[in-house]
């Protein structure tokens, strides 16, 4: 039996009142794949902070390679051979690769020594694992991919045997993931164990050699890949049987509800950020954009609402053309088109308020809420209690401080507030992102419901499996513009996943 | 936001950090003190009977804290939009000035006419000096922070023009306007309760305490209970929210500077027509800065604004009874413990949150 590379045994850490690991024991075989899968909120992301030294543990023993270590800072960890791929890359987008590789490892007040020596190791490490890249490329100029693997390279450079990816599939098209996917296994090949963190059971099923899964705070699972099964994880993971897929009949839909013609974005330094885009939506349809984070569904979303100003281009919203007084948030409302925005936290919440002020946010010049100059607290706390009935919104209490409830309830606070309104049009963006697997069952069945109900729905998603499996029509979107349409009946993923990268093989 | 903010139950958030924040500046005040030779403790007791032991001092102490409120009030309305409205002093200043033209101009008119049209007048002139700040902020960009404190001095300078040039007494040498009229100044409190019987010595204490009074009462419903107030807290926690809500943040920045400066405008309407019955220079005198400090001690809560005000209020009159039996103690002493507070209270807020969360911690442990 190989000896384990990391050995956690009896973890625990607390927030304040908040277990956030419960005596955690893990153990990693060297030379693995190793992926840990858990809801938000589970505790992964604990865990693997307080392996890499962001956190000190309340209780409990680190072993590496056989090792018992006290790891108290990244430096720590290091030295313990640790690297970490954050999902949010750790770089300066203004330098080139190598100095990014060096940076925090110079060596010397002087660069010219580091920058040779990086240059020598980043051509062996070209070598052995295939990890090709210019490195006086600037780090900013890189597609995100590319971005991922100086993340990497920035890692091994340091000398880690042992590297950790947060979810480092969230920002890749499906081409640049299985990619990375061949990257992590000629790292295994070379000895090197991988900790795969995801909450994609896909990703596990693909890569992994063993899986180990996390529900609020424990560790309830440790499973060999290859005698599991995606339904068995997310049972583990919820603690109770999920319907993985999306039941949904065919519909016939209806009349076009919304349109836009030619629509053109430009930034304050001229890039357009939209092309000439046009799309139509139907009554009782949902019509999914699929693209990587970033090729302008954004973009598209907050013009469609109101929120950005269109330097070109036309939108009809029910026969009738919108003109600028009419392309306000506000007014929007009015003529039933309701928005859950992408960024929950940033757009549609307040964090600070309550629960109950959150539920009028966007209505609040309603009279049912209040007449006159003043409102009703009472009134707005017994409409935030029914909705929040109804939306099985957990804790229901419209008192309580949004920031405190859970993504997944937060969300629902949301979806609540827009389609209580009655839309003609819901334009949803990341309806589940950072939501746990119970609640996206949830919001999902929600959203098949309002286009049975003869709602035009348009989604806006970086997860291709959410688009897919709710869309009736799946728009691909690359660089600000459209770059094919496919019948969701009949897409595959290979096929969009190249008209999201923009390569256009089956002319639209 | 990058650091989680520390959670701490309501009372202890809204109580007990306020409360730590002022124990500690009182403490740094008291080492100073004890750093000039003096006794601390006597010091103290001199200050609370200078402020609380006769109906003279406290009808001073009082005077003082009308004057808190407003300019406390004014910082905290822009607080809740988001803004740091720096200008109390000079659209106080500019408030003055209206309020005067009014009372000059106006005297023919009777005195229940006359009075409320000159506040009116000074709410409107602190209304207006605020609000050009926020219309270019919301306009341009131009970040209230810096052209306020630009505005102050234009107000200052301002001032004395018109004092020597334009509204002076004529034939006198000192800038500041004639006398009002006596119908045209509001009634000091002594005059206003004599005729129930209560015998008050004469203090500087006027009709605006009661109007600071209504007006803690009228934020608190503007703040948290309308549908402005709404806005302007949604502007405040989130712009974006706020834009994808319909409000427009532009709007709401340039209404709560304007209600922002009208209330510092409270300021002129106490010192110009309750006290001094003239325009002069320098009436606003730091009140203005002191706003701040009301502001973040009081959270921000109309409430806590008035308990802030009323501590400063007892600060600066026993301050000064101080200073009269300590000469060593100068009334810089309560500038010094008001600039300690702005420090403890905002820039190091967080520090006595962790100290206060952590205590909670051991207490619920033992």
């Amino acid at each position: 039996m190989p000896p384990l590379a990391i050995a956690l045994s009896g973890i625990s850490k607390h927030f304040g009142p908040v277990a956030a690991n419960k005596d955690v024991s893990l153990s990693i075989a060297a030379g693995s794949i190793h992926g840990i899968v858990g809801e938000n909120g589970a505790g992964k992301s604990t865990l693997m902070s307080i392996l890499y030294g962001f956190y000190e543990a309340d209780a409990g023993e680190i072993r590496i390679a056989g090792e018992a270590r006290q790891i108290r800072s990244p430096a720590d960890a290091i030295a313990a051979g640790i690297g970490m791929v954050h999902q949010h890359f750790m770089l300066v987008e203004t330098l080139s690769v190598v100095e990014n590789i060096i940076l925090g490892a110079e060596g010397a007040a002087w660069l010219k020594n580091g920058v040779g020596k990086a240059r020598a190791e980043l051509a062996r490490l070209a070598q052995d694992y295939g990890l090709v890249i210019d490195p006086d490329a600037i780090v900013g100029d890189l597609s995100v991919g590319l971005q991922q693997r100086v993340e990497i390279l920035k890692a091994l450079y340091r000398g880690a045997d042992i590297l950790i990816l947060d979810e480092p599939t969230a920002v890749l098209t499906p081409p640049e993931a299985d990619q990375l996917f061949a990257l992590l296994r000629a790292l295994k090949a070379q000895g090197k164990t991988v900790v795969l963190i995801t909450h994609k059971l896909r990703e596990i099923m693909d890569v992994t050699d063993a899986v180990s899964v996390m529900r609020r705070g424990e560790m309830v699972a440790h499973l060999t890949t290859a005698e599991t099964s995606p339904p068995e994880l997310a049972e583990a993971m919820v603690g109770r049987r999920v319907l993985l897929r999306v039941e949904k009949e065919a519909r016939r839909r209806g009349k076009p509800v919304l349109e836009a013609v030619g629509l053109g974005v430009r930034d304050a330094r001229g890039v357009e950020l939209l092309q000439d885009l046009s799309l139509t939506l139907h009554a009782g349809e949902i019509v999914g954009i699929a693209g990587v984070a970033g090729n302008g569904q954004s973009e598209l979303l907050e013009v469609l609402a109101g929120l950005l100003r269109s330097s070109r281009g036309v939108i009809r919203l029910g026969g009738r053309i919108l003109n600028n007084a009419d392309r306000s948030p506000a007014k929007l409302r009015k003529l039933g088109l309701m928005h859950i925005p992408e960024d929950r936290q940033r757009t549609g919440l307040v964090t600070a308020f309550s629960a109950a002020e959150n539920a009028i946010l966007g209505y609040q010049e309603d009279t049912a809420f209040g007449t006159g100059l003043f409102m009703s607290p009472s009134r707005i706390e017994a409409h935030a209690r029914t909705t929040f009935n109804a939306y099985d919104v957990r804790p229901p209490d419209p008192g309580l401080k949004t920031a405190k409830f859970s993504g997944g309830n937060q969300q629902k606070i949301v979806l609540a507030r827009e389609i209580e309104r009655h839309p003609k049009v819901l334009l949803v963006g990341q309806p589940t992102r950072g939501v746990d697997i119970g609640a996206i069952e949830f919001i999902h069945r929600r959203l098949i419901a309002l286009r049975d109900a003869g709602v035009a729905i348009l989604l806006v998603s970086v997860e291709l499996e959410e688009v897919m499996a709710l869309s009736d029509r799946i728009l691909a979107m690359c660089g600000g513009r459209i770059t094919g349409e496919r019948a969701a009946a009949t897409a595959d993923e290979r096929d969009l996943g190249l008209l999201m990268a923009g390569v256009n093989e089956r002319a639209a | 936001m990058s650091a989680a903010p520390i959670d701490l139950p309501r009372w202890a958030d809204a109580g007990l950090v306020p409360l730590v924040s002022v124990a500690a500046a009182l403490l740094v005040a008291g080492l100073v003190v004890l750093g000039i030779g003096e006794s601390p403790l006597e010091a103290t007791a001199l200050l609370l009977r200078g402020a609380l032991g006769s109906a003279e001092g406290i009808g001073f102490t009082l005077y003082y804290t009308t004057n808190f409120i407003f300019t406390g009030l004014a910082v905290a309305v822009a607080f809740h939009a988001g803004l740091f409205n720096i200008g109390g002093e000079g659209q106080a200043t500019i408030a003055g000035v209206f309020a005067a033209l009014a009372c000059l101009w106006l005297q023919p008119l009777p005195g229940f006419l006359l009075v409320p049209l000159a506040i009116l007048s000074a709410a409107a002139g602190g209304a207006l000096y605020g609000f050009i700040p926020g219309w270019l902020q919301a306009t341009r960009g131009s970040h209230v922070v810096i052209t306020t404190i630009m505005f102050n001095f234009i107000a200052a300078t301002l001032i004395v023009y018109l004092l020597v040039e334009v509204i002076g007494k004529p034939g006198s040498m000192q800038p500041e306007t004639a006398n009002f009229a006596g119908h045209a100044i509001l009634t000091p409190m002594h005059q206003l309760l004599a005729p129930l019987g209560l015998k008050l010595p004469a203090t500087p204490l006027n009709t605006a305490f009661l109007l600071a009074l209504a007006s803690l009462v009228a934020i608190w419903a503007l703040i948290f209970r309308s549908r402005l107030g709404y806005c302007i807290r949604t502007v405040g926690a989130n712009p974006r929210a706020a834009a994808y809500a319909g409000i427009s943040p532009a709007r709401i920045t340039m209404v709560a500077m304007a209600i922002s400066g009208a209330l510092a405008g409270g300021l002129a309407v106490n010192e110009v027509m309750g006290v001094q019955h003239r325009l002069l220079l320098d009436f606003t005198a730091g009140y203005g800065f002191v706003g701040i400090a009301v502001a973040l001690m009081g959270r921000g809560h109309p409430i806590g604004v008035g308990l802030a005000a009323l501590l400063f209020g007892v600060l600066y009159q026993g301050g000064a009874e101080l200073s009269f039996d300590k000469p060593g103690i100068t009334r810089d002493m309560v500038v010094v413990i008001g600039g300690v507070i702005i420090l403890f209270a905002g820039a190091l807020d967080g520090l006595f949150r962790r100290f206060v969360a952590s205590g909670l911690r051991l207490g619920r442990r033992a």
